[in-house]
């Protein structure tokens, strides 16, 4: 390891030999200084970025987070367990962090139907038979990032749009008037674009509207945070989608999500911003899903660890068609094994909210809420303006499959036996 | 008869037991929560218990949903809002405020908690918002971890009862805190009311036979095969044990029997 303060030159090549960077933990370095032309050209192009290289705007926690996430997922190999690890896994009341990634190997798949049994049984006790709901809101699609899996990338010849200050009335006022009381705002990751200021407005906007407002943008600093948290928004989500490092360069080849720790300190930073709670997922399907399921769990977990108060929720994407995107060749996760990781999920940390995407059918939706999930999404729509149809509507981000109304997803949920929960929050 | 006599006698003490909050008289020492319920059997399950307090969420009652965790507890229950959610006395105090705002009366149980993971209260905070709280009129029942000390601060802030956790909440552990409550019960002058990890009816009647004023259950009768009657066990639990204490219950002997005075027969009467 490299004594602190020691100079390092960045690897990229748009950086090579031209800023000088000090050594972040194990993996990572920070430029120390950079002019804005320099980095506006290293953003904006192709591989220009080392993706473990913060850039001088970013805070840097350095606080070995990141290290060992990632040294314990080098470490872990899914083949090596065997069913008696499950079933000492399984027996124990409490799942240590290091057993985590025993829940989510091929040894535990014969298990599935015990470990559903132990996850409902923790839901249960936890969460009772209530389930939220919560609409995502698209504010924007502009993206400066190109990521080759999604619908959003700035590459892609999407319609773009983002709806000025009366169209966000109307789409938010079109939500509230179906009953939501918590929404979820999200942009393309653009903070030219989409700039702390206009997602701050938008969150004034929905916090008259909503009784929880939530956002999931590009990773921002702390102090953007404590500024979206002064505007009414109080939990952030932000997904990982893989935490394989050279997987992560190949996927993410534009733009400031290239830049992997940054990205992985987000709900640091929130937390530290003074929000509520925060979200993690990978996007299951762009690497290896065991291992990105135990990165995620151990990430959650190290976080909740740090910040004790904070109120931590699991999403549980799995990757989708989107128009514009490639579908990389990464191996397809079943539902099966999506089951599995969601499981894993509430039996390691029971107390976690736990997201279930529109992404997947309206089936797998109802029994998951029933064993495992605690939150749904309802009415939703991926693209920009949709909720009032407006004319410059822009392009989704990805394919839907459980389109259902709130009004339907409320009959459905009481017909599995739980209680639809429109708010659970006083925002304070 | 001497057996209808006795009979007689044993209901005129359940009859003449209440107890008083607020300035408000209760029969039942039952209170139940309303957290994880489907609301179609809140009802039910208050009716079933006897129970005449019924907490709840504020954070779960501010909603504009039609069919609201409000419309669902019966008339004539006196609501006891909780302020979880708060992690600072002065956000429970935010949130005390909103449930007078909501016409949820003037209880509040105090609940700051700033872990998530058990959900343990942090009493120093606690402290704090009893006596913002108190000063503002409430009749404030703080959930506590039993700690002789804090209990005293409590009531010195103007606590109207002290309610120590059995258990982390929702562990339906029982009384693992058994040893401080009965401490809590010795030297407090206020209710005591068991809250949180009770898990089965005979728990709350061994809290009840303690000396507790009262016990509150939630994840175990929410959780219930067979939630109102489960809900009436508790009911009844808690009215068997309140009677054994108000009954005195005889010594228990820790080993064999014992003869009348082993160490004293040898005393001889003296001539007057």
């Amino acid at each position: 390891m490299s004594a602190a303060g020691e100079k390092v030159v960045a690897a990229a090549p748009a950086q090579a030999a031209e800023f000088e960077a000090v050594p972040v933990g194990k993996r990572c370095r920070r430029i120390l200084s950079m002019d804005e032309e320099a980095m506006n050209r290293a953003i904006h192009t192709d591989f220009g970025l080392d993706p473990m290289t913060f850039l001088p705007d970013m805070d840097v926690l350095d606080n070995g987070m990141f290290d060992r996430v990632l040294d314990a997922v080098e470490a872990y190999d899914p083949g090596a367990v065997t069913a008696a690890d499950v079933r000492r896994v399984l027996d124990a009341d409490v799942v240590e962090p290091a057993d985590f990634g025993v829940l989510v190997a091929p040894a535990a798949a014969p298990f599935l139907e015990e470990m559903a049994e132990r996850a409902r049984a923790e839901r249960v006790r936890w969460f009772g038979t209530n389930i939220q709901f919560f609409t995502p809101l698209y504010l924007a699609n502009y993206c400066e990032n190109r990521c080759v899996y999604c619908g959003f990338n700035c590459e892609s010849g999407i319609h773009r749009a983002r709806l000025n200050e009366e169209q966000t009335i109307a789409e938010l006022d079109a939500i509230a008037a179906t009953g939501q009381e918590e929404i979820l705002l999200l942009t393309g990751e653009d903070p030219v674009t989409s700039d702390v200021d206009y997602i701050a407005r938008a969150c004034e906007l929905a916090a008259e509207r909503f009784k929880n407002v939530g956002i999931e943008v590009y990773p921002a600093n702390v102090a953007d945070y404590a500024r979206l948290r002064e505007a009414g928004a109080d939990f952030v989500t932000v997904f990982q989608e893989t935490y394989d490092p050279s997987r992560y360069a190949k996927l993410h080849v534009r733009g400031r999500k290239r830049i992997m720790p940054y990205r992985f300190e987000a709900q640091e930073r929130a937390l530290k911003g003074g929000m509520r709670g925060v979200a993690f997922a990978p996007l299951l399907g762009l690497s290896e899903f065991r291992h990105d399921a135990l990165a995620c769990a151990l990430h959650a977990y190290y976080v909740s660890r740090a910040y004790p108060h904070a109120e931590i929720s699991f999403s549980c994407p799995r990757l989708r068609p989107a128009p514009g995107a490639v579908t990389p060749n990464g191996p397809h996760v079943t539902e099966a094994q999506l089951l599995q990781v969601i499981c894993a999920y509430r039996i390691f940390m029971p107390f976690a909210g736990i997201t279930v995407s529109s992404r997947e059918s309206a089936r797998f939706r109802d029994h998951v809420a029933t064993i495992t999930a605690t939150k749904v999404s309802a009415g939703v729509s991926t693209g920009i303006g949709e909720h009032t149809h407006q004319e410059e509507e822009g392009d989704d981000q990805f394919e839907i499959d459980d389109s259902r109304t709130l009004a339907q997803m409320c009959k459905a949920m009481r017909g599995m036996g739980l209680e639809p929960v429109m708010n659970d929050h006083v925002l304070v | 008869m001497a057996d209808i006599k006795a009979q007689t006698s044993a209901n005129a003490a359940l009859a003449a037991d209440t107890w008083t909050l607020g300035g408000k008289e209760f029969s039942s020492r039952f209170i139940l929560g309303s957290g994880k319920f489907r609301l179609d059997v809140v009802k039910a399950a208050v009716e079933d218990a006897g129970a005449q307090i019924v907490t709840l969420a504020v954070r779960r009652a501010n909603t504009n949903q039609e069919d609201s965790i409000l419309d669902s507890i019966p008339e004539g229950v006196t609501l006891l809002p909780n302020t979880s959610g708060a992690r600072t006395a002065e956000e429970a105090v935010r949130i005390a405020r909103l449930a007078r705002e909501l016409g949820c009366g003037d209880f509040v149980k105090v609940e700051v908690i700033r872990d998530a993971r058990y959900l343990l209260p942090d009493n120093a905070e606690t402290v704090r918002a009893t006596d913002m709280l108190a000063s503002e009129g409430f009749t404030v029942l703080p959930y506590m971890y039993p700690d002789l000390n804090v209990a005293r601060d409590l009531v010195s802030a103007g606590a109207a009862a002290v309610m120590p956790l059995g258990a982390p909440i929702g562990s339906n552990r029982g009384l693992v805190t058994r040893d401080f409550i009965r401490i809590l019960i010795e030297e407090i002058d206020l209710p005591v009311i068991v809250d949180a990890g009770i898990g089965r009816p005979s728990q709350a009647c061994e809290a009840m036979e303690m000396g507790a004023a009262a016990v509150m259950a939630n994840t175990a009768v929410a959780t219930a095969g067979n939630i109102p009657l489960m809900a009436r066990a508790f009911g009844d639990a808690v009215r068997a044990g309140r009677a054994g204490f108000l009954a005195g219950p005889g010594r228990v002997l820790d080993g064999m029997g014992e003869a009348s005075s082993p160490l004293t027969g040898f005393l001889e009467e003296e001539a007057r």
